[in-house]
């Protein structure tokens, strides 16, 4: 056997790993009754059906005889630098303030480019801030912290 | 006459100041979006959600659904200009918009590109205001069995407008379903799925969920390719339209706009679909199919029709059944909600200003998008120039902040982080995330009318069957389920999705 769709194959995967998580999860819920149905109900019958959804979907991706495995080009670079970028921004916005922490985003996530260039990044930066500032805070009136946390005695 | 009395209501709504201008800030913004690709009506929903909180609802709605219908125009100009689709719902538009530019015809293709979704939105409008009262007295009749199987019907419909295999086109509606379970169960109050993280108590938010699985897994997957951008050089002239060319396309925009009217009605439908269905029907019954793809003016005209229109009735469902057909349908329930207004049959009668109003702005709305997408193309073409490296920084930063301001909370920043990363994921499975989506907006009142329709019949699931309503939204369901398992129509399904990459 070989498998003959690896993005079929993974997707069911992930299915199968999805329903059975949900299906054993769901028994700390009261299942109840079909007439009386409890929170766990719902919940476990999509972790019935998802499994063999997920089968379903493996076993048609497999084929008999010869395949090319072709595996799943994945790019580290886009992948990290943007997705650390927002959580970095998510853990530094109450203790910095809104400028310095969308500085740190805007910096990190031009990263993720191959034609990064740290010159236009931080004046991509400073345009942005000013735009965050007017539009967002000062018209919209967004309740955001602005400025650093020891900042806060001073003004 | 109750439709004229009811459409004076609207316009009496909308043609005030405060009205008027929000409608134009809301056609304005979705133009701009429109035009800029890699940013498109989710995401400036999603980000300018929190700052209508101050708005009255009926202004909010305007401003919200004048960027819906505003970016369809938008993503014209990106596809004829550049050869890339500003908007999904413009991909089309590309093939035979810019082979017009690059003949010189981009003014020819742009006019009538305006025109016909002009056409396309006053037919729409009326279209709402004629079947918005008959749909929602019907409405009133559905008990949970019927709100179910309709239901069902919605997301069978969803798989057959999202590309790819059908099997994990379902499976993405049961994933959605899933995330959908989490958060408090509203009849016995036991929290599930939370984990004890308290933010997880009200249920895994919209924003975040649509941000993550389109957002940023769109920005990571366009960082991926090169980018490509080759802007038509020189003045852009001819928004006359000649004669011969307003001929030969207005068949063209009659059919673009039926088609779009009815497939925007249709669950999972809307505005993407449209297009790429009405460019199809457009090359099956034209005289001679191979000038398409070479500059056939009617290959901008149709699609260009049928989305505006499809984007427009696709309000029918959410205002009259409460049920939203796709996402920015979900997300305009999010904003009606947020403003203590239930969406659903009772919406006309008790909101009856609202309702109306928003129907009389998308009229206004298309006048002023006319009016204003002509003179300001030279704007957009520069906007243009703009790189993707400057670009995408300021989605993700304009994202971060419109998450965390939904309820001041930076827990949502995260969960979007994760959820992007399972969208990029998905992207790569080529796993559809419309669907899931969809299943995640209806899982909560699909659970809920499930278990009432089984409370109602003590456990038998035959209630289902034999209420005629309910079994003939199953019937379609299963018609549809069908249909595109017919090897022949699994052919032109892929081939309409084909045209995409």
């Amino acid at each position: 056997m070989y498998i003959k769709n690896p993005k079929d194959f993974k997707a069911g995967l992930l299915f199968i790993m999805f329903g059975v998580v949900t299906a054993f999860l769901s028994q700390r819920y009261p299942i109840g009754t079909a007439a009386k149905m409890g929170p766990g109900y719902f919940p476990f019958l999509l972790g019935l059906i998802l499994p063999i959804l997920g089968a379903g979907i493996c076993l048609k991706s497999l084929s008999k005889g010869k395949g090319v495995r072709r595996n799943i080009p994945i790019r580290f670079r886009p992948v990290l630098f943007v997705l650390s970028s927002v959580v970095l921004f998510g853990l530094l916005l109450y203790p910095l303030g809104v400028i310095l922490s969308a500085l740190f985003l805007i910096i990190i996530s031009s990263i993720a480019s191959e034609e990064f260039n740290l010159r236009v990044a931080f004046l991509n930066a400073f345009v942005l801030i000013l735009v965050i500032l007017v539009i967002f805070v000062y018209f919209l009136k967004f309740q955001i912290p602005i400025l650093p946390f020891f900042f806060k005695g001073w003004i | 006459m109750d439709l004229i009395s009811n459409l004076a209501l609207g316009f009496q709504t909308i043609l005030t100041p405060l009205n008027l201008l929000y409608c134009f800030v809301g056609v304005l913004i979705g133009t701009l979006i429109g035009v800029l690709p890699g940013i498109g009506p989710v995401q400036t929903i999603a980000i300018l959600l929190p700052t209508t909180f101050a708005l009255p609802p009926v202004s909010a709605l305007i401003m919200l659904a004048g960027i819906y219908y505003g970016a369809q125009y938008g993503g014209s100009t990106t596809s004829i200009l550049v050869n890339v689709p500003g908007e999904a719902s413009s991909v089309v538009t590309c093939l035979d918009g810019y082979q017009m530019a690059l003949q010189g015809r981009a003014g020819t293709a742009l006019a009538i590109a305006a025109l016909g979704s002009f056409a396309a939105g006053c037919f729409a409008t009326f279209l709402i205001a004629l079947l918005a009262t008959p749909l929602s007295e019907l409405a009133f009749q559905f008990g949970p069995a019927e709100y179910f199987s309709l239901m069902v019907f919605g997301l069978i419909g969803s798989i057959v407008f999202a590309s790819g295999s059908i099997l994990k086109a379902i499976g993405m509606i049961l994933l959605g379903l899933l995330l959908g379970v989490v958060g408090t169960d509203v009849t016995s109050g036991v929290q599930r799925f939370t984990f004890g993280i308290p933010e997880l108590v009200d249920g895994i938010g919209f924003v975040p969920l649509a941000m993550g699985l389109f957002g940023i897994s769109e920005i990571i997957r366009s960082l991926e390719r090169k980018e490509k951008r080759e802007i038509i050089k020189g003045k852009i002239y001819g928004f006359w339209l000649k004669k011969k060319d307003l001929k030969e396309a207005a068949p063209a925009i009659a059919r673009g706009t039926l088609t779009g009217s009815f497939l925007g009605i249709l669950p999972g439908g809307g505005a993407i679909l449209s297009s790429f269905i009405s460019y199809m029907v457009e090359k099956k019954v034209s005289r001679n199919p191979e000038t398409f793809g070479k500059g056939n003016i009617r290959g901008v005209a149709s699609p260009e029709s049928a989305n505006n229109a499809g984007a427009q009735t696709s309000f029918i469902p959410l205002l009259t059944l409460g049920i939203p057909s796709n996402i920015i349908m979900a997300m305009m329930a999010g904003a009606m909600m947020i403003h203590g207004i239930q969406p659903g049959p009772r919406v006309i009668g008790s909101n009856p200003d609202l309702f109306w109003g928003v129907i009389a702005s998308m009229w206004i709305g298309n006048l002023m998008l006319v009016i204003l997408n002509l003179p300001l193309i030279g704007i957009w073409v520069k906007l243009l120039t703009v790189p993707y490296r400057v670009l995408y920084p300021a989605i993700l930063l304009f994202c971060c902040i419109g998450i965390y301001s939904v309820n001041n909370n930076i827990f949502d920043i995260w969960l979007t982080a994760i959820l992007g990363f399972l969208g990029y994921l998905f992207v790569k499975l080529e796993c559809e995330p419309a669907p899931l989506i969809l299943g995640f907006v209806l899982g909560p009142l699909m659970e809920e009318n499930l278990r009432r329709g089984m409370l109602i019949s003590r456990g038998d699931p035959s209630i289902f069957f034999t209420r005629p309503l309910s079994l003939v939204f199953l019937i379609m369901a299963f018609i549809l389920l069908m249909v595109i398992t017919i090897p022949t129509i699994r052919k032109k399904r892929e081939e309409a999705f084909g045209e995409e990459k």
